[in-house]
């Protein structure tokens, strides 16, 4: 039942049947979402602490609801500031956390490797909710389940990821995954917010637009952020837009429906248009909801309780 | 630490190892008074004195560390100028070069005299250098006259660089009256920003800001042009990159006074060696790629680079065991700097032993502009015994630095110092 690993670091190495066992718990989970009473006692007595030390609404949230459908025990801790700067460092935050006795943590840091830095703190079943710009294993598991149910495989597809591919574990955690289970990536976007050497990771580079969306089955479209901007990274939202937007338009030049996923917050009007977002093609809301499935589904695999006589 | 007095000693069955020539020759030494008194077959019966046998060992002059980091005044929890010394010596080395990024900063008489009191009974020869400007803000370039006068003999803002290109300009127009070298600590600060490791492929793949190798051969360019345009003296600290290798080869064929260092770390580790985020594998310049050391080794082996440096740059534990952007730059270096080199550099024949040792002996005081030591009669008793053979296994928690930031924690070597002879003290085999 368990996974190979005892924490959820990233997808970096994570095998293929690792993954299609999160997908396929996923799925199972899922339905008990849409139960009259959407909640089972998997994991009654387990105690997850999630600890964000940046900003986020979603992930936390959909964590958050993960472990209460399963029953567990959950505490949130919230500190946007560096653990240096409140005068305690993050091997001591954790370490009292751990010594109040609990079993795992899920945890958002702005520091890359700061999971795989945890494991060597504490002994608790880590799991990363997104360090730095590394990895977001969970953002990728969801996108991919919600691939799989709309094709039913991964294999052979083919997944453009667009626009600030430098910063975004989003797409660390995508590309692996994805090219793990056999799917073609390609990322898209201006040339300062491609990092150097990423085609080593197995994945295609383009720096146009419409040749990603010629070769596309599916994209998954990154929130811009506007520090990037300010930080001189592109010229400004307008030409971003203008040369990197999803847009009606841009897409009817290709005869074939394109997926369209975004992992959220959406700018509307910057990376993609309203009109794209919210269109028959968009499965954006299925990722919310897998989301909450795939997190159930890490929590119970990586938790030791066998589930097979649940849900 | 506790220095026996070399008076009435005779230093028994070594072989003293010509720097120039690599010849070795096996002999017996007496020491007077800190004085070489006597050097050949020296009868042991009869020998009024105590008699250190050195069979087995190479006998050099003292070695030299040009960049280390003793953190006094300032930063005595991380180390001390005596603890440093102390690491100093188990790592064979009887002298070092002290840069000035401590609390205050090197940039008056006082903190040189300083220093130089600190330093002043102890084995190893403590040379202080003082900043390029003061506060090392890199902006006023500092009493620079006054401060030679003091005793420091060389300037540098190490760890920082001076990105002010008319600063260093004027800086080197005025040391070029003293004919003192700037010790250069090449970073194009806007390029290298934000950065915790070098920018590559692994910086992709571990999702951090990489300082790509422009941000150091950009400097490196620059400081030479500002040599050949002032004839200052220049000498590129900690030298990482491949294109700096190439630059500072061409410096030296035009005939320009660049001289250039290599630390151990940066010929042991590369960036794929990062993959665990391990902090003791954080220093800046970052670990490069295979093919930035391989550069290096041919640097080494054409003569341009002249100096092996450790950087040794004490941190406390708690400022290592930390998230990994969090963790500051800089590792141990002073008691393995000699065993990495016999292993990365002499025992795969990139360079010869006596090649190796001139780069560790009389090459960093030839730059700072110091005496330089032999073995010979008359002269000062200022030597490192080392035996090439003995295998030993490094344990951190048995370090004379106060600080524990090593990565070569629990690695075996071939080849150790095992006695260290200056100013009339002497130590011998050392337990770590």
């Amino acid at each position: 039942m368990a996974l190979s690993n005892r924490h959820l670091l990233g997808l970096d190495g994570v095998p293929a049947e690792d993954i299609s066992k999160i997908l396929d718990t996923a799925e199972s989970l899922k339905t008990i979402l849409s139960r009259p009473i959407p909640k089972v006692p998997t994991l009654r007595g387990i105690t997850v602490v999630n600890l964000f030390f940046e900003n986020s609404t979603r992930t936390r949230i959909s964590f958050e609801l993960a472990e209460k459908r399963l029953s567990a025990d959950t505490v949130n801790f919230t500190s946007s500031g560096s653990s240096v700067k409140k005068g305690e460092t993050l091997k001591d935050t954790v370490r009292n956390i751990e010594a109040m006795k609990i079993d795992m943590v899920v945890i958002r840091h702005a520091s890359a490797g700061t999971p795989y830095f945890l494991t060597k703190c504490i002994n608790s079943v880590i799991i990363n909710a997104g360090d730095g710009r590394h990895e977001h294993p969970t953002q990728a598991l969801l996108d991919m389940m919600t691939l799989r149910e709309k094709w039913g495989t991964l294999k052979g597809k083919k997944v453009a990821i667009i626009g600030d591919i430098r910063h975004s574990r989003v797409a660390g955690s995508n590309m692996r995954g994805l090219v793990t289970m056999g799917a073609e990536v390609l990322v898209c976007g201006p040339r300062t917010l491609i990092p150097p050497g990423i085609e080593e990771m197995g994945v295609h580079v383009t720096y146009n637009l419409d040749e990603a969306l010629a070769w596309a089955d599916a994209l998954n479209v990154l929130r811009i952020q506007l520090e990037r901007q300010e930080k001189g990274l592109f010229p400004s939202i307008r030409e971003y837009h203008a040369e990197y937007g999803i847009t009606r338009e841009r897409l009817k030049r290709f005869d074939k429906e394109i997926v369209i996923m975004h992992p959220g917050p959406i700018n509307r009007g910057v990376e993609i248009d309203s009109d794209v977002a919210d269109s028959d093609a968009s499965i954006i809301l299925e990722q919310v909801t897998n989301g909450v499935a795939v997190r159930m589904a890490v929590l119970v695999l990586l938790s030791g309780i066998d589930a097979a006589h649940e849900s | 630490m506790n220095f026996a007095k070399t008076d009435n000693l005779l230093l028994a069955g070594g072989e003293i190892i010509d720097i120039k020539s690599g010849k070795h020759e096996k002999v017996d030494i007496v020491i007077q008074n800190g004085k070489i008194d006597k050097i050949g077959a020296i009868e042991k019966k009869g020998f009024n004195g105590q008699i250190i046998d050195a069979s087995g060992c190479i006998i050099t002059p003292g070695l030299m560390d040009m960049h280390v980091h003793l953190r006094e005044p300032g930063r005595e929890d991380k180390e001390t100028i005596d603890s440093g010394c102390a690491a100093a010596t188990a790592g064979g080395f009887t002298a070092v070069a002290c840069m000035p990024n401590t609390t205050p900063v090197c940039d008056t008489q006082e903190v040189v005299r300083f220093i130089k009191k600190k330093a002043e009974k102890l084995l190893v020869d403590v040379f202080p250098v003082a900043a390029i400007t003061k506060g090392r803000q890199g902006k006023e370039i500092t009493e620079m006259a006054e401060l030679i006068r003091e005793g420091a003999v060389a300037f540098s803002d190490d760890g920082s660089p001076v990105a002010d290109t008319a600063v260093m300009r004027n800086a080197m127009d005025y040391v070029k009256m003293f004919d003192v070298p700037i010790i250069d600590h090449c970073e194009d600060p806007f390029l290298a920003q934000g950065g915790h490791m070098n920018e590559g492929v692994m910086s992709t793949k571990l999702g951090m800001q990489g300082i790509p190798n422009a941000a150091e051969s950009l400097q490196i360019e620059r400081d030479i042009q500002l040599s050949r345009l002032t004839g200052a003296r220049v000498h590129i600290a900690h030298l990482s990159v491949r294109e700096g290798v190439e630059l500072i080869r061409r410096a030296k064929d035009e005939g320009l006074p660049i001289t250039a260092e290599v630390a151990p770390h940066h010929l042991m580790f590369s960036d794929q060696d990062l993959v665990n985020y391990d902090t003791h594998l954080k220093m800046n310049p970052p670990l490069r790629t295979p093919e930035d050391i391989a550069a290096l080794e041919k640097g080494i082996k054409e003569g341009v680079i002249d100096v092996f440096a450790s950087d040794h740059a004490p941190h406390t534990i708690e400022e290592k065991d930390v998230e990994f952007d969090a963790a500051p730059f800089g590792i141990l270096g002073l008691e393995t700097m000699l065993a990495i080199i016999l292993k990365q550099i002499v025992n795969r024949n990139i360079i010869s032993l006596h090649q190796a040792l001139e780069k560790l002996t009389i090459a960093p005081r030839r730059i700072l502009n110091l005496p330089l030591p032999e073995v010979k009669e008359g002269y000062e008793a200022n030597l490192t015994l080392i035996n090439l053979n003995e295998m030993w296994t490094y344990d951190v928690s048995n370090s004379r630095s106060k600080s524990r930031n090593a990565p070569y924690n629990g690695m075996t070597f071939q080849g150790k110092a095992v006695g260290v002879f200056n100013r009339g003290l002497f130590e011998s085999n050392f337990s770590q």
